[in-house]
């Protein structure tokens, strides 16, 4: 098989042709999720942590769906009530799970690197569950997932990212993938956040919305992530929500067939109004349906990949 | 090491299984009937059988395909394992007289992965196996219903079945790496 990476720690990492697997073997799997059984014996006594040091509802449950629908033993880990209290290390408590014969670790972590420091540490496979604001594998496969599922393709769309580019790591992976798999990239924000520098890797660079969104097929909204500070880079909320929030008069000068995605959880007025997160053309929820698929084909390649 | 190959080709021999499978069907089944094919050989004989039902009876029958990585057996033979491909059964199973197809049956370790897999669609009124080439050499109580051609194989001798809709030619290979 064209795959046989033992991690996944970011689109960076990947070759087209390791992606387009994971696209695929994702579209197989989305079939399982729609029989009376949703579940395959596949990982049938191995087992999976999720190591989680940030706070997720989504991308931990999505994780944790998948895993369970491949038939592994699921472990969770959150940092506020564990043994990181008390000053263990990330690698020691991996290791701890390790000699409780977890042989995947699916890692969220606030630290840019994180993930990488762990697949060189341990025996197990390591999937990036997002690293500080430097990828998030899964959510971009999932969105990358959905557009072709949507429009058939990849190659020569032109896929606009909408927002605080600096702080994403949504973004990051994203450009990443959609650039090798053939697509064009634009991204649009305030200077401060979208920084000429991410020139370098192939996305064409907007600050004014309504000329970055004539003629795109795709338009992807970021979260103002209150979280990581976007709103110390602009001066209001108001501000940017105006300058920057989609509306149904700034999505007109798209394609006619234009898609619109966010990777949630949405701030309806904020990135976009509620008209357009409800609107047909906004595919928000079927890219959260996707996203069991697509982890569940991350899961299972690295499994295959694992020398346990 | 030499490759010692021994080809048949399969002439007239798939459309007399073909024949004997539809002529064991009783009229009334014909409703409840859907043919699944295992992926990837399964899937074209599969097809094939729903034309024929379809020109000898006038009746449109059920078809899906089956893929059975995800339940195979030989997890530590993982690095082996085929690109997954969609399973696809259109109708609910529950009640229906299904015939599997594959094209050779060997160890018996695919059929019990698809009938496991079929089983987590629902319960079906009852599951029959249809192979091309029955080749011998079983690790688990699997018998064919219908086997078009029996051949008498060694356990390091590969049976290929190839298909004119996917290779080009119909044929049987039989092939052997002699050592030393």
């Amino acid at each position: 098989m064209a795959f046989d990476k033992k991690h996944i720690l970011g689109l960076g990492e990947l070759s087209a042709e390791e992606i387009k697997v994971i696209l695929d073997t994702a579209e197989s799997m989305k079939e399982i999720s729609t029989r009376d059984v949703k579940k395959v014996p596949t990982l049938k006594g191995k087992t999976v942590v999720n190591l989680f040091f940030e706070p997720s509802t989504r991308t931990r449950s999505s994780f944790e769906i998948a895993e369970k629908r491949l038939s592994a033993d699921v472990l969770n880990f959150s940092a506020s009530q564990s043994s990181v209290v008390k000053g263990e290390s990330l690698v020691d408590t991996a290791r701890n799970f390790e000699a409780m014969g977890a042989s995947i670790m699916v890692i969220r972590h606030g630290m840019s690197g994180a993930p990488f420091v762990l697949a060189r540490q341990i025996n197990a496979s390591v999937i990036n569950a997002g690293d500080g604001s430097h990828e998030h594998p899964s959510q971009a496969l999932i969105d990358i997932f959905t557009i072709r599922e949507k429009k058939g393709k990849i190659e020569g769309l032109n896929v606009l990212i909408v927002g605080d580019i600096l702080n994403s790591r949504v973004a990051r992976s994203n450009i990443f993938g959609l650039r090798k798999l053939g697509a064009n990239v634009r991204i649009v924000g305030p200077a401060t956040i979208v920084p000429e520098y991410f020139s370098e890797m192939g996305a064409e660079i907007f600050h004014s919305l309504e000329h970055a969104i004539e003629n795109v097929d795709v338009v992807i909204m970021l979260r103002v992530q209150s979280e990581r500070k976007t709103l110390e880079y602009f001066p209001s909320l108001r501000e940017y929500s105006g300058l920057y929030g989609l509306t149904r008069e700034k999505l007109k000068l798209a394609k006619k067939d234009v898609i619109v995605m966010h990777p949630g959880p949405i701030n309806r007025g904020v990135e976009l109004t509620s008209e357009i997160a409800d609107d047909p053309g906004a595919v928000i929820l079927e890219q959260v349906a996707n996203g069991i698929a697509v982890r569940m084909a991350m899961i299972y390649l690295v499994a295959l990949g694992e020398s346990l | 090491m030499a490759t010692k190959k021994k080809i048949q080709p399969l002439e007239d021999k798939t459309e007399s299984f073909f024949s004997r499978i539809i002529d064991d069907i009783p009229s009334e089944r014909l409703g409840s009937l859907i043919i699944i094919g295992i992926k990837t050989r399964g899937e074209y004989l599969g097809k094939r059988l729903v034309e024929r039902i379809g020109e000898r009876t006038g009746r449109d029958v059920t078809f899906g395909t089956i893929d059975i990585t995800l339940y195979r057996d030989d997890f530590e033979n993982r690095k082996n394992w085929p690109q997954l491909r969609r399973t696809s059964i259109p109708d609910d199973v529950q009640g229906k007289n299904i015939i599997l197809v594959d094209d050779v049956l060997y160890t018996g370790r695919t059929v019990r992965a698809a009938i496991n897999s079929i089983m987590d669609y629902g319960r079906p009124a009852s599951v029959k196996l249809a192979v091309l080439v029955d080749r011998g050499g079983r690790e688990l109580p699997v018998q064919p219903d219908y086997a078009g051609i029996n051949i008498e194989t060694l356990d390091d001798e590969m049976v290929n079945v190839y298909l004119e809709e996917v290779d080009g030619r119909e044929e049987i290979e039989i092939t052997r790496e002699d050592g030393v």
